[in-house]
């Protein structure tokens, strides 16, 4: 197999959240971190789409965030094409790497400026990188991006707010095309999205890949979604990531108890009728999470190791996972 | 059958406004029996939490009941004076919405709040109202109520917030809950969690539901029925099963075909074109007409009504020409 074109090892962020300096001295608080992302490491293959799953608050975007260069890691690497990201953003080459790696974001209506023309939009990338010179030449440039997404090159002449949601989803997926990037980062494109639209602006983003060739890490809360666009799935957890397995692995054998418990939780709609074991417990507060692996106190597998010591990451049988009970085989 | 909890007869809200009256739900008829779990779904704008609200009586103005009346067990609702809706509302209907934080008041704690709908729907003691409030708070499924009881609503989690909403709407035992969107704002795990207590509490209680959401997971696994919304208007109502795994109006194919399923592989999902149109904006005809991928001639001048088509009722040409030819 080819070398992967993202490498993520040992990747961490923490996020400091304490009182400020005047109540820790006067109150005696001590300072308080939240590790929103604690040690992951995953691969993406080039021109395959790794999902990340997880319930809010687990740290889903702030790795996608760390991907892209939005925030820099307290800990760990991440190897774009075999180069550490992280040097290369602080050096003069840290422009060229953002050109080949964009973002699309959740909200179809914070990410795209009201004031601004599509055009403008659409262009802002071109001009910033200095990719295609010339009004003309952008203008085309920008109607053949629109294009791509379904929309019309007239469409560049009118303002966000004329486009419904999807219009305004596959707006922002033409500007983060516009720099020809090898790798998106999509953070939940479509939950803002009716499902009818969202079934549009996720076809785009399968014909888009198929056509160019792009390499996705596409993160959503949805199951069902995640299985309609992934090749590998991620699951994480308060910060962790659980389990990552090839797709049809991870939907038709999963191992950690964690996603076992996410895909009994899916509202099942073949299955009119089902009685499911609904899940016991919430996701604890990640300001002080529990000791050892910190699904324990929600795990119906869990047991003395578990509370006390934290699972590492490694490979059985050809996936990733993070689980005692799984590793000793007492599930 | 018995006779329905709830009749609902051509209701019609609209919206004045400076530039023209806005259709807003047009025309909608059903019925919910008691006990009965009634889904209603379409995408937003479809009116959906606005028959809900119609239902309540929460519309907030200038939306207004145009036509059309509402009966709870025979008795018309719609024309209610608001002190007689005020007193109706929660002892014969209660309510759950989506956002648990804003449906609890944050200044009081859960137990006051409990205790003071109890009592004004109830004739019991604080005491006696006391003890219901933590019945029901175990009822729902909250660890150790009698602590929980005097503790504020920030001090619960998400989840744990929905179930004192859903205690609060069973405090006067009402026979019919309209529930607008009660698992959207929750994490999937949780949102798993607070189904099985809506339909557990809900069948316990003898309390029919009408259930408004967006997600046809959430309705596949808690509706006896489900009604499709979509542009102010019913397209298509019947059992549960039927709507979703023999749909018979295109709109109903298409919202089915979009949405990704968890037990087979699709390459692309199915796609219905275009966007649901404005309320200003509502074509001539079926208002589908321009997204359908069936249209033809008769669509775009005349509106088709409810009509039977095998198990469901659908508005649509397709089957009622199919119907009047066979």
């Amino acid at each position: 197999m080819n070398k992967p074109l993202v490498e993520v090892q040992d990747l961490a962020k923490t996020f400091e959240v304490s009182a400020p300096w005047l109540n820790r001295v006067v109150e005696g608080k001590p300072r308080q971190f939240v590790h929103a992302v604690d040690g992951v490491s995953f691969d993406i293959g080039r021109g395959r789409t790794l999902a990340l799953v997880g319930e809010s608050g687990c740290g889903k975007s702030t790795v996608a965030r760390l991907l892209v260069g939005l925030y820099a890691p307290t800990r760990g690497t991440i190897r774009f094409d075999g180069q550490d990201t992280r040097a290369v953003f602080a050096s003069a080459g840290g422009q060229a790497l953002h050109r080949r790696m964009q973002m699309i974001f959740q909200d179809p209506f914070a990410s795209l400026n009201p004031r601004w023309k599509v055009l403008d939009i659409v262009a802002e990338p071109l001009r910033e990188h200095g990719l295609v010179q010339g009004k003309a030449a952008v203008q085309d440039r920008v109607g053949e991006l629109l294009k791509s997404v379904g929309l019309a090159a007239a469409d560049a002449a009118k303002f966000p707010h004329q486009f419904s949601g999807g219009q305004r989803q596959r707006i922002s997926i033409a500007r983060a095309l516009a720099t020809q990037p090898e790798f998106l980062v999509c953070d939940e494109p479509t939950s803002a999205l009716d499902v009818s639209v969202q079934a549009q602006v996720l076809n785009i983003m399968k014909d888009l890949q198929q056509r160019q060739g792009l390499t996705y890490l596409f993160i959503s809360h949805n199951l069902a979604v995640v299985r309609h666009v992934a090749d590998d799935v991620g699951v994480m957890y308060l910060g962790r990531l659980v389990e990552v397995a090839p797709k049809a692995e991870l939907f038709a054998r999963p191992r950690h108890p964690y996603t076992r418990m996410l895909l009994d939780a899916i509202p099942d709609i073949g299955m009119s009728g089902r009685a499911r074991t609904p899940v016991q417990g919430e996701v604890p507060n990640p300001l002080e999470p529990p000791s050892g692996c910190s699904f324990h106190p929600r795990c119906p597998h869990a047991n003395e190791r578990c509370r006390s010591e934290r699972p590492l990451q490694q490979m059985l049988g050809g996936i990733r996972i993070a689980c005692h009970a799984v590793e000793e085989g007492r599930i | 059958m018995s006779a329905p909890l709830l009749e609902v007869r051509h209701l019609s809200v609209d919206f004045p406004t400076r530039r023209g009256t806005l259709l807003a739900i047009d025309d909608v008829s059903f019925d919910i029996a008691p006990g009965e779990v009634l889904g209603v779904v379409g995408e937003s704008g479809a009116g959906k939490s606005l028959t809900g609200a119609a239902i309540i009586g929460l519309l907030e103005p200038p939306g207004r009941i145009a036509g059309g009346e509402i009966l709870l067990e025979g008795r018309r609702i719609d024309k209610l004076p608001h002190e007689d809706m005020r007193k109706l509302r929660g002892r014969h209907i209660g309510a759950i919405f989506q956002d648990p934080l804003t449906s609890l008041n944050p200044l009081y704690t859960v137990g006051r709040q409990l205790v003071e709908t109890i009592r004004t729907h109830l004739p019991l003691s604080e005491k006696q109202a006391r003890e219901r409030a933590i019945a029901l708070l175990a009822d729902t499924g909250i660890p150790a109520p009698e602590a929980r009881f005097d503790q504020y609503p920030h001090q619960f989690s998400g989840g744990m917030r929905q179930r004192v909403v859903i205690a609060l709407a069973l405090a006067a035992e009402p026979k019919l809950i309209v529930a607008d969107e009660p698992t959207t704002a929750l994490d999937v795990s949780i949102q798993a969690q607070i189904i099985a207590l809506l339909k557990k509490v809900c069948r316990e209680h003898g309390a029919a539901v009408m259930l408004v959401t967006h997600d046809m997971g959430v309705i596949a696994e808690t509706c006896d029925r489900v009604a499709v919304m979509y542009a102010g208007r019913i397209v298509e109502i019947g059992p549960v099963a039927d709507v979703i795994h023999r749909p018979a109006h295109p709109y109903t194919v298409g919202l089915m075909g979009s949405i990704p399923a968890m037990d087979e592989d699709r390459e692309r999902l199915l796609q219905i074109d275009g966007a649901m149109p404005r309320l200003n904006a509502i074509p001539a005809g079926c208002a589908f007409n321009p997204r359908c991928p069936k249209v033809f001639d008769r669509c775009r001048v005349e509106r088709p009504d409810l009509a039977q088509a095998g198990a469901t009722r659908a508005a649509c040409w397709l089957l009622a020409s199919h119907g009047a030819a066979s």
